[in-house]
């Protein structure tokens, strides 16, 4: 192909990945539903056997969504972005493009198995690390076909210089092959001892090494798959979409880099007041506080790309999508680190405040930044214009009202059930029995289950206006450059 | 130099793995050699007891209560003594677990009984009304798995040296010693419920999940 040529672009494995990612994100956000019911009604818990406990479920709720609907996002918009940034199609290489298919292939089949051993209670119990051993081998080999698919582009590339996308997804590449490898070191038991379960393995690790391993994992991986490669898509379609530059590059690279170095750090945070030695809980507390300043680092960034252009706001909801993401990326990276200092932390820790706090930052910048990536994606994978505008903007609206119902109600309850359980009386007695501060959260519970729900709804919204575009949508007679085309 | 980094992918991945791997070694390493002694009195599971612990991981219960007592007198007052790092140093994997839907269990063996496990196990709501807590009625039914108790136990004695077998510690032995020590526990506990199911399955040589469950709550002090 001769350089100045239009390069046809390959978006066959974007396609399955777009797929995977509106499946499982329906598989785990029914299941977060159910599980939110469940803790209102808990007569839910009896639908299907041992199977349909809350226990049973929870691991599957948040495996499935992150580890299903978000790592199919950021795999899909790879597969989009990476050839883009790096003018160079995949169909250039046959090798590439068999490496990215059987990542896919793998990857799918590992969720599928990690959806059958979860519901037959095979885990580890490590939060985010609960699959076991054969499956984290599995995992393993499609991370490796990802990295060599990343490296593989970056080294037939045609773009000199490696864009800020593509920082992120390296980034995200190299920190959670690095978390997942250690955190997940186990020896399969059945292979020593000749007994029992072969898919039992017992952690390399005992005790409190065992947690600080585990939270330095389980922190990051937040960090590396709800964080790092969200921001490489915001990086890509905000610009891209509302036709303006990147505000700054040098706020870029510090908070590139100001990420990268303190995010680590930051894993101490969940283990406050826990055994391990005081000055790391002191170290994740303060590296918590100056997380801060690469996070809003980032976000400014975005927000002031849009300077002198926020009329685009009202013209187009994918930007108005992109802008609620990066505002919600601002408030969930203050929330954090405000729970992070050690008095807020006694209170906080153990409550409903803490999925309160990571469902702001997932439902409102994780799936919100996602989906904006998709529906970018859509016109120009599909050759056809977005159905609907007019659902697309139901949609925002009934999901962003979610989010707030969502997010305060665990708020209240979170602080609520934090101040109970140390309340004295003036007799210096506990004034609450425990189960008087898990009664008082039923009417928060029941509002946080019916704004689940209602973003449940606005995602089956999501799904059939991208099912409608692939299928029915107006055909293109030529790529959208900028904004997005779409249907009234 | 960032710009000269970010046309060369080699070094700048290089780059991007050193500035995030420098807070872990930093961090996590030094650790090891001092957190995992344990204190004096801690012993590793007995066989029925692992195989209990089995059971609370597979139904996660983890996943709504902690077994983490933090130095504040609201929890010494409610749940005993603040923990210490010692008492987890045989805890693989450790279940401090991250929310309280539920109470912390880290000492609940102090506190509660075999009976009031069984009725609770049972039916939550008949010794604490008002709980949110599911029946767990599939574990009177289910039969332990005792054989991955044992390979776990096995395994991180020849491969962590973790004291089986020792002076004053638990005694492991080969399987068939192993097994048979889990089945006379078993019937110290089931001695200790109603539930004639239980009763018989126990009588047979099964052991349910229950009993095993019971004999780990129990063995948490």
């Amino acid at each position: 192909m001769q350089n100045g040529a239009k390069i046809e672009y390959d978006y066959s494995v974007a396609k399955a990945f777009t797929f995977a990612t509106i499946l499982f994100g329906i598989i785990g956000m029914v299941i977060g539903v159910v599980l939110a019911f469940q803790l209102a009604f808990p007569e839910l818990n009896y639908l299907a056997g041992e199977y349909g406990t809350f226990s049973r479920l929870r691991p599957l709720h948040t495996n499935g969504v992150a580890f299903g609907f978000t790592l199919s996002g950021i795999f899909a918009t790879w597969y989009y972005v990476g050839q883009r940034v790096l003018k160079v199609s995949l169909k250039e290489s046959p090798f590439l493009m068999g490496v990215a298919k059987l990542h896919f292939a793998l990857y799918f089949i590992t969720i599928l198995l990690a959806v059958v051993t979860l519901f037959m209670g095979i885990t580890t119990s490590k939060e985010y690390a609960e699959l076991e051993w054969p499956l984290d081998l599995l995992v393993v080999v499609w991370w490796v076909l990802w990295g060599v698919s990343i490296f593989g582009l970056i080294g037939i590339r045609r773009e000199r210089t490696l864009y800020i996308s593509v920082w992120y997804y390296i980034a995200s590449f190299l920190a959670v092959a690095m978390l997942y490898l250690f955190n997940n070191m186990a020896v399969p038991t059945a292979l020593v001892s000749g007994y029992g379960s072969i898919l039992h393995s017992v952690s390399m690790y005992a005790g409190t090494n065992d947690a600080l391993v585990q939270w330095w994992y389980g922190h990051n991986a937040v960090g590396f798959v709800f964080t790092v490669p969200i921001i490489a898509m915001i990086y890509y379609f905000l610009p891209k979409e509302s036709a303006q530059n990147v505000y700054s590059y040098k706020l870029s690279i510090l908070a590139f880099w100001g990420l990268l170095f303190v995010y680590l750090w930051a894993g101490g945070h969940h283990l406050i007041y826990s055994t391990v030695p005081d000055w790391m809980q002191t170290m994740g507390s303060v590296m918590s506080i100056v997380l801060i300043l690469p996070s809003w680092g980032s976000a400014i960034n975005m927000l002031l790309t849009m300077k002198g252009e926020w009329n685009q706001l009202q013209t187009n909801p994918l930007i108005k999508f992109m802008i609620l993401a990066s505002t919600f990326y601002m408030l969930s990276t203050i929330e954090g680190p405000i729970q992070s200092i050690k008095s807020v932390n006694a209170i906080a820790h153990f409550t409903d405040w803490i999925p309160g706090h990571v469902h702001d930052g997932v439902l409102g910048w994780v799936v919100f930044m996602i989906m904006a990536a998709l529906f970018h994606m859509a016109p120009r994978m599909y050759g056809r214009e977005i159905y609907s505008k007019s659902l697309m903007e139901t949609q925002f609206w009934l999901q962003t009202t979610a989010i707030v119902l969502y997010f305060t109600s665990m708020w209240i309850a979170g602080i609520t059930q934090g101040m109970m359980w140390r309340a004295y009386d003036e007799y210096g007695s506990l004034v609450y029995s425990f189960i008087d501060t898990v009664t008082v959260l039923q009417p928060y519970y029941t509002i946080r289950a019916v704004g689940g729900l209602l973003y449940l709804i606005g995602f089956f919204m999501f799904a059939y206006n991208m099912y409608k575009t692939a299928t029915a949508g107006r055909v293109l007679d030529k790529e959208p450059v900028n904004a997005s085309p779409m249907a009234a | 130099m960032f710009h000269w980094l970010e046309q060369r992918p080699f070094f700048f991945a290089v780059a991007v793995f050193l500035t995030v791997a420098f807070a872990g070694i930093i961090e996590v390493i030094p650790d090891f050699a001092k957190q995992s002694k344990p204190i004096v009195g801690t012993k590793p599971y007995s066989i029925l007891e692992l195989t209990g612990r089995h059971v609370y991981i597979k139904d996660s219960c983890n996943a709504c209560h902690s077994q983490l007592i933090r130095p504040f007198k609201s929890e010494t007052d409610r749940y005993g003594m603040y923990s210490l790092s010692g008492e987890y140093a045989y805890d693989r994997p450790f279940l401090w677990g991250s929310k309280r839907t539920g109470p912390d269990l880290w000492r609940v063996g102090n506190y509660r009984t075999t009976d009031w496990h069984e009725n609770h196990m049972w039916d939550p709501k008949s010794v604490v009304p008002g709980s949110i807590m599911p029946a767990y009625k599939h574990h009177f039914t289910n039969i332990a798995d005792v054989d991955t108790a044992y390979a776990e136990a096995y395994t991180v004695k020849a491969v962590f040296n973790t004291p089986y077998d020792q002076p004053d510690m638990p005694k492991l032995g080969t399987y068939e010693e192993a097994k048979a020590m889990a089945l006379e526990e078993a019937k110290v506990i089931a001695a200790g419920m109603k539930n004639q199911d239980v009763k018989d399955a126990v009588a047979r040589g099964e052991i349910p999940e229950i009993v095993a469950l019971i004999a780990y709550l129990n063995s948490l002090k």
